[in-house]
This record gives C-alpha cells, sequence and structure tokens, in this order.
C-alpha cells in the first residue's frame, strides 16, 4: 500500500478540486468513472482476488439501479433504495455462489453469464414493475432535508462519499484475513482448503461482496444518468466491467481505479477521430494486452521500482499488495 | 486410544480400485511409514484421510471421532496437517503470507477473522519456525521464487503452523538433495521427539528405514505388511511387490 498513499492522496485532491473546474459533460464522465471505480471495485474482489470469474456484474448493477428508481417513484428515500438494492445483489451474490461450489473456469463463466440474460430479460418483460423497455425515467437523486444533491456537482461529491466508503471497505476487507483466503483460494483452491480455509464460505462471500459493490455502484448510476432502461445492464456491460478489472491489473488494489478510468475516458478521448474511434479503442486495448498481460497496473510497478531503484540500490524481491 | 484408526477404507475411481479395505491405526507420538511401489495407493489413503477425495467405503476416526468424507478444511480444523508429493504452495504470496493462511482458520469464526486485525501470535509462531526450518531471512520473498528444497521445507512448515496432532508426509525427500534430506529428516525426529505424530509416506528406503520405528506396506491398494525396518525389509511378500519375483 506504501506505493499507493501518495498517488491516491494526489487522485483524492483532484477528484475534490476538478469539479470546480470541470464544465457539466466533463462532470458526468468524471462520475461516471466513479461510479465504475465502485464496480470494478466488486468484480476485482470476485475475480481478481479470489479467482471467481462472474460475467453478470451488470445483473447486480441492476438490482441497484432498480431498485433505487423504482422505490423512488414511491418517494421512499434514496439511501433507503441504495440499501435494499445493495441487500438484494448481496442476496443474489450469495445464490450465485453456489455453483461456484460445484462448477470452474469458463463452466462457471457460463452459469454467470446465464445470471446475466436472467436479469435483462426480467428487467425487459417485467413491465408492471421495471417499465420494461421503456425503462424508468426521472430517477430522484438523494435529498437530506434542506441539503439536496440534485445538482451535477453535489450529486458528484455525493458520489465520491461512496467511493471512499467502498475503497476503505474494500481496502479492509482485501488486507484482512478474508483477503489473504481469497487470495489463497485463487492461488491454490485445494491447498487451501487443506490449511483449514473454507472453499464455501469463502467462495460465497466473494461473490456476495462483489455483488453488493456492484449493487452500490447501480444504486448510484441509476440517478447518474436519471434514467434506466435494461439496455444498460447487458452482457455487454459485464464485458465491459471485466475489461476494466483485467486492463487495469487483475488482483491488485490499483488496478480498478487505472481500469475505470482508462476504460471511461479513452472513448471519449478518441470521439474527435468520429467514425474511427471503435476502432482505435479496441486497437489500443489489444496493444495493451499484449505488451502489459499483467494489466497497466506493471507500467505502476515499473515506475515505482525505478523510483526505489535511484533511490536506494536494493529493492525486495516481494512485491506488495 | 489410537489417534487415527483407519477401517476397511476403500476408494474406487470408477472400476478401478485405488483401495481396497484398507485398515490401520496410529498411536500418539508415533512415526509411522507408509511405502509401496507407484499406484499402490499411499497418496490417495493420505487424500482420503484428510478429506480431499471422499472415500468409497469404510471409515476414519480421529480421536475417536469419525471424520470419513469430512471436508478438507473441517479435517485440517481437526488437527490433522499434511504436506504434498507435488509441493502445494501459494506462489505470488510471501513465504510469511503462506504460513499465515496455514494459521488463520484455525481459530474464530468467519466473521471474527475479518475483525480481528491483530496477528502477532501467528507471526511470532510463523518466524519461530521459519527459524526453526532455517529460512527465516526468506519469509518477504514469493513462494514461488525459492528453490526446489526451500520450498519444501515451507510446505513443511505451513503443516507445521496450526500445531498438529498428526502431520500427513507425502514423499517429504522426494527430489530433495542429500544435505536437505539430512536436514529434513532432523527436523522430522526433533518434533517427534517434542510429541509430535507423523506418517511418512517415502519411497528412499534409508529414510524409512532410519525414521520409522513401525511400517505399513500397500500394494495395489491393499495392505500387504506391517512390522519393523528389519522385519519388513525381510518379508517376502513386500520384496514381491516391489521387485515382483
Amino acid at each position: 500500500m506504501a506505493r499507493a498513499r501518495w498517488p491516491l492522496l494526489a487522485a483524492l485532491a483532484l477528484c475534490l478540486l476538478l469539479p470546480l473546474v470541470l464544465d457539466q459533460y466533463k462532470l458526468y464522465v468524471l462520475s461516471l468513472t466513479l461510479v465504475y471505480v465502485i464496480l470494478a471495485i466488486g468484480l476485482n474482489l470476485t475475480l481478481g482476488y479470489a479467482g471467481q470469474i462472474s460475467l453478470c456484474h451488470a445483473a447486480f448493477m441492476a438490482l441497484g439501479s432498480y431498485a433505487v428508481a423504482i422505490l423512488g417513484q414511491h418517494r421512499v428515500p434514496f439511501e433507503v433504495g441504495l440499501v435494499l438494492g445493495v441487500a438484494l445483489a448481496f442476496t443474489w451474490g450469495l445464490v450465485l455462489g453456489f455453483p461456484a461450489l460445484k462448477v470452474k473456469h469458463h463452466y462457471l463463466a457460463m452459469v454467470t453469464l446465464g445470471f446475466n440474460i436472467i436479469v435483462f430479460l426480467v428487467l425487459r418483460n417485467w413491465e408492471s414493475l421495471t417499465g420494461g423497455s421503456f425503462g424508468i425515467s426521472n430517477v430522484a437523486r438523494p435529498v437530506w432535508g434542506p441539503v439536496s444533491f440534485k445538482s451535477d456537482r453535489a450529486f458528484y461529491f455525493y458520489i465520491l462519499g461512496w467511493t471512499a466508503v467502498v475503497v476503505a471497505s474494500a481496502y479492509w476487507i482485501l488486507h484482512s484475513r478474508w483477503g489473504r483466503a481469497f487470495r489463497a483460494i485463487r492461488e491454490n483452491e485445494m491447498r487451501a482448503e487443506v490449511v483449514g480455509v473454507s472453499l464455501r464460505n469463502y467462495k460465497l462471500m466473494a461473490f456476495a461482496i462483489g455483488a453488493a459493490y456492484a449493487g452500490t455502484g447501480g444504486a448510484l448510476f441509476a440517478p447518474l444518468l436519471g434514467y434506466i432502461d435494461p439496455g444498460a445492464y447487458t452482457l455487454d456491460r459485464s464485458i465491459q466491467f471485466l475489461m476494466m478489472v483485467v486492463l487495469g491489473g487483475l488482483g491488485r488494489f490499483e488496478g480498478p481505479f487505472i481500469g475505470a478510468l482508462v476504460v471511461t475516458i479513452l472513448p471519449e478521448v478518441l470521439r474527435g477521430s468520429e467514425g474511427l474511434y471503435l476502432i482505435i479503442y479496441a486497437l489500443a486495448v489489444i496493444i495493451m494486452m499484449l505488451f502489459m498481460p499483467k494489466g497497466l497496473v506493471g507500467l505502476w510497478d515499473l515506475a515505482w521500482r525505478f523510483s526505489r531503484s535511484r533511490s536506494s540500490p536494493s529493492t525486495s524481491s516481494a512485491s506488495l499488495r | 486410544m489410537a489417534l487415527l484408526e483407519i477401517e476397511k477404507l476403500t476408494k474406487h475411481f470408477f472400476r478401478l480400485s485405488a483401495l481396497s479395505g484398507v485398515s490401520l491405526s496410529v498411536e500418539p507420538g508415533e512415526l509411522l511409514g507408509v511405502i509401496g511401489p507407484n499406484g499402490s495407493g499411499k497418496t490417495t489413503l493420505f487424500n482420503c484421510v484428510t478429506g480431499v477425495l471422499p472415500p468409497s467405503g469404510g471409515h476414519v476416526r480421529f480421536r475417536g471421532e469419525d471424520i470419513t468424507g469430512r471436508t478438507a478444511d473441517a479435517v485440517y480444523q481437526r488437527g490433522i496437517a499434511r504436506t504434498f508429493q507435488l509441493i502445494q504452495l501459494f506462489p505470488e504470496m510471501t513465504v510469511l503470507e503462506n504460513m499465515l493462511v496455514a494459521a488463520q482458520e484455525k481459530t474464530g469464526t468467519l466473521l471474527s477473522r475479518l475483525l480481528r486485525r491483530e496477528e502477532t501470535q501467528e507471526t511470532a509462531r510463523a518466524r519461530e519456525l521459519l527459524e526453526f526450518l532455517g529460512i527465516a531471512r526468506l519469509q518477504d520473498n514469493l513462494a514461488s521464487n525459492l528453490s526446489y528444497g526451500q520450498q519444501k521445507l515451507l510446505d513443511f512448515g505451513m503443516a507445521l503452523m496450526s500445531d498438529p496432532q498428526l502431520i500427513l508426509l507425502d514423499e517429504p525427500m522426494a527430489g530433495v538433495n542429500p544435505t536437505m534430506i539430512k536436514n529434513l529428516m532432523g527436523h522430522i525426529l526433533e518434533l517427534n521427539g517434542r510429541g509430535y505424530t507423523f506418517v511418512v509416506i517415502e519411497h528412499n528406503m534409508e529414510v524409512v528405514m532410519s525414521l520409522c520405528r513401525r511400517i505399513i506396506v500397500l500394494s495395489q491398494g491393499e495392505r500387504i505388511a506391517e512390522g519393523t525396518p528389519a522385519e519388513i525389509a525381510d518379508n517376502p511378500l513386500v520384496l514381491d511387490a516391489y521387485f515382483g519375483r
């Protein structure tokens, strides 16, 4: 964490100061990046740390989004919807964790992929509750008595607050015995079980906590856009989260920050190239994966080692995680 | 009362019978050797005892409790630890972290393991064991960066972390140089002297004969002989199993 402390503080300072100078659209992109950071942290916990492939992160996100959107229509406070959405996502994460006890790798990927499709179909076809393909518009933003988060800037800071909560809690979990157990399962499942790690408990928790973070991100995503429909929670979106985590650096705490930033900002930067931007974007991703298979966090490591070698001739062989 | 009692343990892989009604018992403080030609069912026996594989039949009792078919983590928490023929570590974790994983699940609930940050006792024990095994200076290295012999020592150290009552060693000397063999034998004997109970699978006959006071021989999934090293060395059934007379 030592190597992450200063950049994290710098990022926090930027997150606090940037909104004061950014226009509305850029502020929206920055808010979206923070939401994606939350979502990517969840997937990184499930996939990167515990090694459980999940292709249904968008489905868990949808549970959070629809909980606040549906309850918001009935004037239920935003936070109640958020807590309910997170609880729903956590519960479904637990449920989906059970197949992970039986199947692995691409088989588990197929199970989770199936869940994403089921959730999408339910959202599209249960019109009386979800609004079907038309979705739900005017998703309310939180209001605390006289304090309103309806303006884009105020809501940005609201999202930033939740991001801080998620980052702190993820840090707490991943640097506890649970985090070590998650990594042990990822590294060598059989050995982990033979030294007492309960695969059932930890795999279920890895899915459930990752899903709960996705629910949190989803709950913030809905009022950020103001309108949601099932099209926002397809398999494409789940793959986008997968890309964030892999591109950033699987199983590294810094990974989701870098991945979410690149996957959200890069298309915006390339938008000026008109129709070519998707091709350039895809090529950029392929090149990054070819030369940095451990993710962009590899660049980070390189810079860290370089700075250490300049300040001290000896370096530790162990990587800090 | 025997520490471990195995009664008519069988394990089938489809039509292949890896273990056929194997029975044995291990007394507290014993250093028992299990030998047999390749494919005789030695590792399968360990796998069935430690919950890595569910047995097809028979019973395993540890300190009087029936632990047959329990999951590997449940067996570990009852006090049985093991090493593997092919070293099984957490390669991208440091030596100290490998040791701590092996200690953390022994006590407390799932929630208490999340909330309790303090690890002074576990860390102290891990360092003490690494010191005992002579690899303390490597505690911050990744396990994957260790030499084969050092990995064997770490694997052994992990088995000791929970202060188990029974340690199953699966070919601890395989692929290890003579100096390291001497070193490992010294550690096993010293720990046995302190009261640790061992069951050792080993192909190195010199090691088994000098290390163990009682030896059980398996062949084609069956127990064919039991006795002192001298008795086993002269047993025609054992010679037949090894040399196919």
